[in-house]
Formats: C-alpha cells, sequence, structure tokens
C-alpha cells in the first residue's frame, strides 16, 4: 500500500491537515482506530468561541459533520477501525485493521493522535462511577445515557465546568465542583453559566476519599489551606453516585516516541511534548504534528495546527505553489496567534515558542 | 438511565432494539451502540474485577485508552467494551482477573 501523505487520527487536527492536502492535489490517507471519524468532536455540544473564522458560535458536533463532509469532497480516503502499531525510520507504517496487516509506504506523515485525561489518585478512586469528565461526557452526549443522577465535579477548567453543565443539561444534578487553586481556571464565560445555575465552585477545596460497595455512593471533601494542605476539621461527607474527574489531559505520544522524535518536558501543555518548527514539522524530516498531540490546547487551536501542517507538507510534495502557501501558511498563523491571547492563550503561547525555539536549538 | 430527550440533541433516533446476554441475563440493546451503553443503561456498573483483590472497575476513560472496561465477549476476554458496538445474542461475562478464553456455545443464530 502506498499514498503521498499518512495522517494518524482522524480529529479535529487530523481531518484538517487531511482536508488541506487534498484540496492542494495531495493524495491523503487518513487513519483512526475508532469505529467513526471526528476525534472528541462529536461530545462537544456547547458553541465554540473565539472570532467568526474559528468558527465561533458553532457546535462541536456540527463543526465535525462539516470536517467530514470535506474530507470526502476532496477525496481524502479514510481508514476505520485501524491501528498503527509501527511507525519505522523510512516513513513506513505498520497498521492492522484487526483481520490483516499491512505496510503503508507514504512520504510525509502527519501525527494527530491527540491526548487522553488525567486521573487522580485518592483512596477509593478506582471504584465505578468515579470516570474521567470527558468520560461521563461522552456516555450522556454520545451515547445518551446518564452515568449518575448526583455528581461532584473535580477540577474547574474549561472540561470540568463544560461537563457539569452538560450532566445537568441531561438530567443530572450536580452536587459541586471542587477546585484545589484558590480560583476558577477555565473560562468565565463556561463558568458563569455554572454560577447561574446555582452549581457551587468550592475552591481551595479537594476530594480526600471516596466509598461505596459496588461502586461510588459517598465521597468526603475537605478544604485547602495556602500551602495545598487539608485543614483538619473540614472534612465533609457528601452522598453522590457519580465522580467526575477533570483535572488535564496529556499526549497521546505513543507513536512520536516510537518514531524517536526530540521531546522536550512542557508542563503547561500537558508533559512530554514533540518538539517542532513554525510549521508542525518535527525533528524527523517529512513527519508533522498538529493538535493536542502537539501540546494540550483546544479543538480551535488543533484544527489551524492541522491546517498549517496540511499546507507544510503539500509544500514538501510540491503540490502547491510557494507564494500561495506562503500566504495560506501566514492566515493560519494569524488565526493561531488569535486564539492564544488573553489570560488562557498568553501561557500556551509562550509554551508554544519555547518549543519552537527548543527545536531550532537541535 | 437513557437520555430519550435532550434539550439540545432532541429525541433519541429510532434504532433496531437487540438483545445481548450478559452473565446469562437477558438485556435490551440498540444496535450500533457501545456494550458499556447498553450494560450502564440496564443499570450495571461493574464491568470486570480485579485479578489480586477483586475489586470492582468500571467505565473510566470510555475512549479505548484505559482499557478498564475489559469484559469477556463471545469467548474473548480483554475485549474494550467502550467501543466495542453489541451485535443481536452476544454473550457477555463480567471478567475476572485477567479472564479466560471460552468455548460459547449458548450464542443461538
Amino acid at each position: 500500500m502506498k499514498t503521498e501523505l499518512t495522517v494518524i487520527g482522524a480529529g479535529p487536527a487530523g481531518l484538517c491537515a487531511s482536508i488541506e492536502a487534498a484540496k492542494n492535489g495531495v493524495d491523503v490517507t487518513i487513519i483512526d482506530e475508532n469505529r467513526k471519524p471526528g476525534g472528541q468532536l462529536f461530545k462537544q455540544i456547547h458553541r465554540f468561541f473565539g472570532e467568526k473564522e474559528h468558527l465561533a458560535g458553532v457546535r462541536g458536533i456540527e463543526i465535525g459533520n462539516m470536517l467530514l463532509e470535506d474530507a470526502q469532497k476532496y477525496g481524502v480516503k479514510v481508514l476505520l477501525n485501524t491501528i498503527v502499531w509501527g511507525l519505522f525510520p523510512d516513513l513506513k507504517l505498520g497498521i492492522s485493521n484487526g483481520n490483516s496487516v499491512n505496510i503503508l509506504e507514504t512520504q510525509n506523515i502527519v501525527i494527530a493522535t491527540g491526548a487522553a485525561e488525567k486521573p487522580l489518585s485518592f483512596p477509593g478512586w478506582t471504584l465505578p462511577n468515579i470516570m474521567v469528565a470527558g468520560a461521563a461526557q461522552t456516555m450522556v452526549n454520545v451515547n445518551r445515557v446518564l452515568p449518575g443522577n448526583r455528581v461532584l465535579i473535580v477540577g474547574s477548567g474549561n472540561v470540568g465546568l463544560i461537563v457539569a453543565y452538560q450532566l445537568s443539561q441531561a438530567g443530572a444534578e450536580v452536587i459541586a465542583l471542587v477546585e484545589a487553586l484558590p480560583k476558577v481556571s477555565g473560562w468565565q464565560v463556561h463558568a458563569l453559566k455554572i454560577m447561574r445555575m446555582g452549581i457551587p465552585v468550592l475552591t481551595s477545596h479537594t476530594i480526600t476519599e471516596a466509598e461505596g460497595k459496588s461502586y461510588v455512593e459517598r465521597v468526603e471533601i475537605a478544604k485547602l489551606d495556602e500551602n495545598n494542605r487539608i485543614i483538619e476539621g473540614s472534612e465533609t461527607k457528601v452522598n453522590v453516585d457519580l465522580v467526575c474527574i477533570a483535572v488535564g489531559l496529556r499526549p497521546l505520544a505513543e507513536l512520536c516516541w516510537m518514531a524517536g522524535l526530540r521531546f522536550e518536558y512542557i508542563p503547561e501543555l500537558g508533559g512530554f511534548i514533540p518538539l517542532h518548527d513554525e510549521n508542525m514539522e518535527t525533528s524527523i524530516k517529512g513527519i508533522y504534528v498538529a493538535g493536542d498531540v502537539a501540546g494540550i490546547e483546544e479543538a480551535s487551536s488543533a484544527m489551524e495546527e492541522g491546517k498549517l501542517a496540511g499546507i507544510a507538507a503539500s509544500v514538501s510534495q510540491g503540490k502547491t505553489d510557494k507564494k500561495k502557501a506562503e500566504r495560506d501558511i501566514l492566515e493560519t498563523k494569524e488565526r493561531l496567534r488569535s486564539l492564544r491571547l488573553g489570560t488562557y492563550g498568553d501561557y500556551r503561547y509562550n509554551a508554544k515558542e519555547k518549543i519552537i525555539r527548543k527545536f531550532h536549538e537541535l | 438511565m437513557r437520555v430519550y430527550d435532550h434539550p439540545i440533541l432532541g429525541k433519541l433516533p429510532d434504532r433496531k432494539e437487540i438483545t445481548i446476554l450478559v452473565d446469562g441475563k437477558k438485556i435490551k440493546a440498540y444496535e450500533d451502540e457501545t456494550i458499556a451503553t447498553a450494560i450502564l443503561a440496564s443499570g450495571i456498573k461493574t464491568l470486570r474485577y480485579t485479578s489480586e483483590k477483586h475489586e470492582p472497575r468500571g467505565i473510566f476513560c470510555a475512549i479505548g485508552q484505559c482499557t478498564d472496561c475489559v469484559m469477556e465477549v463471545n469467548g474473548q476476554p480483554n475485549v474494550r467494551t467502550c467501543i466495542t458496538p453489541v451485535e443481536e445474542n452476544m454473550v457477555i461475562a463480567t471478567q475476572q482477573g485477567l479472564g479466560t478464553w471460552r468455548k460459547v456455545s449458548s450464542k443461538k443464530k
């Protein structure tokens, strides 16, 4: 099997990379281990933010459908239920769909494998119905089953806030969010929605324990002092039947490690991040990264990074003229810059700049 | 509990109803949904027990990454139920430890 560009992961970043390259006439194959494309877009039923060019006001689920339509329109080949189990030095990929094993020969690769949520351990954390917040979100928005009726959310970042809202939307009672920091850590627009519903966000609080016979029935929460130590006597028991952990994400970078890409520890973007240049090309020529695997952000930035990688791969394939590519890259970078502004943008912008700087120091 | 009516997503679309067997008990499922979905909708939260301490485990990541939701499906252990779709008369068992390969004879056509 042969293809010019292989994109691994059919989430927002991977789909945008595929579409951008296919538009330029590159022969693109996109691979995803799931049975449906879209990554985590289809559980995002809220409206996106930003400017009009970032599809602000459109729900994630609709963005997903738009991307799938475009991918089809431009002739992207989609391999679902297919895992990439090997990435070899000469850009050969080992793939399998469970029935057969193949080697895919390719000239460019975009790794857009996304992220997974981080767990949080405390006594009792392994009990059933203690799950990461995205899991509850998938169950309710994609699978349409509410996993619990009385919910405690741990973490007040955007994921915690959005999932609290969406569980309430589907009929659950969210008892509270606990946040170890002294202030809410997600966007105000999400936090205000929660507060308007009367859901308390308990800052400087944490979960200390969960109990239950066959699944979680009770949790203990407690107040923290300035040094993040539990204030004795502040412990309270609360009856719940669902705990959602929303304490951040980590890149799913196994293939990047396997390929031998150079990494740097960037804690503000989720951990070890593969170094890349301003157009998403990594320390191995022909391999690009895009989206959460290149540093945890959000779907809008992931889409722009995907476009950048798709354009860069088109240039490498000689499929687009230099002038057009330069213009496209400039426009994409401007949109990306405006997504990385302000309180929740500056630290991401600085961290991404650090990745690029470290790349050029290699 | 299934969310039949949702303020944003609307009514649950009509799907073909099928039956799966979980630990010998018949459970209602809908075509194309995942095993974990059908089982959770029936009220079951424990999908497996750990090897050494026999502790219950359930859905944790729901995107096929953490493997906490593995069960024995049609005699095959360690199947990730959060990403595997149901099939008519599928035989599913709560997994004990690392699970066992079994010949499934009760699989009716």
